[in-house]
């Protein structure tokens, strides 16, 4: 009998858990980023193909011992009204870093983002209206992004 | 908390911007003891120059812990230079720096 209650009891405890579990799964917190940034993130995904070679600088380690730093630098001070820096890493969850827009700063940005796995890092410079990219393959040994 | 270390300094006519963020930058993946750490990353981030807007910074879960940006802008010593960022939470935090 007292087994038996004890199995009633666990089995309503494991529902309440699970009832928690739903609770906690949010939208808010399923998706990491807000729908407008990932939007946005799909839109430069779409627009990738259309970006021409650049001729700037893009400055990224071959091989990133630690996925959760990883340092890149974009040097495109010689382009004239440069009005948008992205960075793009392709195999991350949301493949959009960062985006500056940029209104009377030079040409350049230098971060540090987290990359989850080896994966191409495209740099998107937009000067004039005209999207220019750069990539380059980013090996990583540890990943960043835990999971 | 909010804490920010800014540092511009002059030369040669071009201000160098070089911030630091203090910030967690959950990406909201993450699992702790099973359970998911919620997201709490910046999401935008603003720097002015003498008021100007100069920087305006879209910022995803991808940036790493601490953030750190670099950024140049023309200008002189003393100039003033501002930042203020939001996170997903909808903290804010935002300093000002005389440039060196």
């Amino acid at each position: 009998m007292k087994r038996r209650l004890f199995l009633r009891s666990a089995m309503a405890g494991s529902a309440v858990a699970t009832a928690i579990g739903a609770g906690l799964l949010t939208p808010s917190m399923v998706f990491a980023n807000s729908s407008s940034f990932k939007t946005r993130s799909d839109a430069v995904t779409a627009s990738l193909t259309d970006a021409g070679q650049g001729s700037f600088k893009f400055k990224a380690p071959n091989i990133a011992e630690n996925g959760a730093v990883v340092p890149m630098t974009v040097d495109a001070s010689k382009i004239k009204g440069v009005t948008n820096i992205s960075f793009y890493i392709k195999n991350n969850f949301t493949p959009l870093a960062a985006s500056f827009n940029l209104s009377g700063a030079q040409g350049y940005v230098s971060t540090r983002v987290k990359m989850v796995k080896t994966s191409p890092v495209i740099a998107l410079v937009t000067a004039g209206g005209i999207t220019t990219s750069k990539t380059q393959e980013v090996k990583v040994t540890i990943g960043g992004c835990g999971g | 908390m909010a804490n920010i270390k800014l540092k511009p300094k002059a030369r040669k006519g071009v201000i160098g911007i070089k911030c630091l963020i203090k910030h967690p930058m959950e990406t909201g993946l993450r699992k702790k003891k099973g359970k998911i750490v919620p997201a709490n990353h910046i999401e935008n981030m603003v720097i002015l120059h003498n008021g100007n807007k100069i920087v305006d910074a879209d910022i995803g879960s991808s940036i790493s812990k601490n953030p750190y940006f670099k950024f140049n802008v023309s200008g002189k010593k003393g100039d003033l230079i501002k930042l203020k960022y939001k996170d997903s939470k909808g903290k804010t935090g935002s300093m000002t720096v005389k440039s060196k």
